[in-house]
């Protein structure tokens, strides 16, 4: 695996108060390699759903911890690891599909498309009982270019 | 949140960034709004929203059901690029109009 040039690793409760504070703390550390504004808001939007997914579908609303790994790689790409150690995901292709959800309600089942569309990469990797990573990876090609 | 009612229509001005926390309080007041004004339309209006997550479609679907099943039409207006972006991911241009 790359080399991280920089990095950061936090984890909080996943109260649904914090998901505008962890929107927050990876768009602040995304914009130390100098992204576009367009690029900082896709970055945030795909952030958001990650976590929500940990709280709504990892944890069920119940109280657990959020774990966030953040690295700019080489050629400015960006890599934030959203992990969960709750429910895990079934199937994994299945949740992956547009407008698939099982929360009901009010959610849309857009929250993995609408990572896919703002990142270049999306991995899932999901262990029944043990809990769910969502890797989002983006290339930062900054104001500059 | 504010909202304004006016020859039956009811008018949602959003603001802030909606989110899966967020977008609770603004789904109970708006429902409680369209149960007490019985609207023949619901603006809902995102100019003042500077942030939104597919949480928001979630938001715009739900309010689209419940105007429906009483008879009102729903529009959204004030979207910025993005944001309509979102929504049209959901396939809602076909249900509701986009101002």
């Amino acid at each position: 695996m790359a080399k991280a040039i920089n990095d950061f690793k936090m984890n909080i409760p996943s109260k649904s108060v914090n998901e505008g504070f962890l929107r927050a703390v990876v768009s602040a550390f995304s914009a130390l390699s100098d992204p576009t504004i367009e690029e900082i808001n896709d970055i945030k939007t795909a952030v958001s759903e990650a976590v929500t997914n940990a709280i709504v579908h990892g944890y069920r609303e119940k109280q657990g911890r959020i774990y966030i790994d953040a690295a700019i790689l080489p050629d400015n790409v960006l890599r934030i690891k959203i992990k969960d150690k709750g429910e895990g995901i079934e199937d994994v292709k299945k949740a992956m599909e547009p407008l698939f959800t099982t929360a009901g309600d009010d959610r849309s089942g857009l929250g993995f498309t609408v990572m896919e569309s703002f990142c270049d990469k999306v991995r899932v990797k999901s262990v029944k009982g043990k809990g769910t990573v969502v890797t989002l990876t983006k290339k930062i090609t900054g104001k500059c270019e | 949140m504010q909202t304004a009612i006016s020859d039956k229509t009811l008018t949602v001005y959003l603001q802030g960034e909606i989110d899966h926390h967020t977008a609770a309080a603004i789904r109970n007041q708006t429902d409680s709004r369209i149960l007490r004004h019985s609207p023949e339309e619901l603006i809902l209006d995102f100019s003042g929203v500077s942030f939104m997550d597919s949480s928001g479609v979630g938001l715009v679907i739900g309010r689209y059901k419940l105007a429906l099943s009483r008879n009102c039409r729903t529009v959204v207006t004030g979207l910025r690029e993005r944001d309509k972006r979102i929504l049209m991911l959901s396939g809602l241009q076909n249900k509701i109009e986009f101002r």
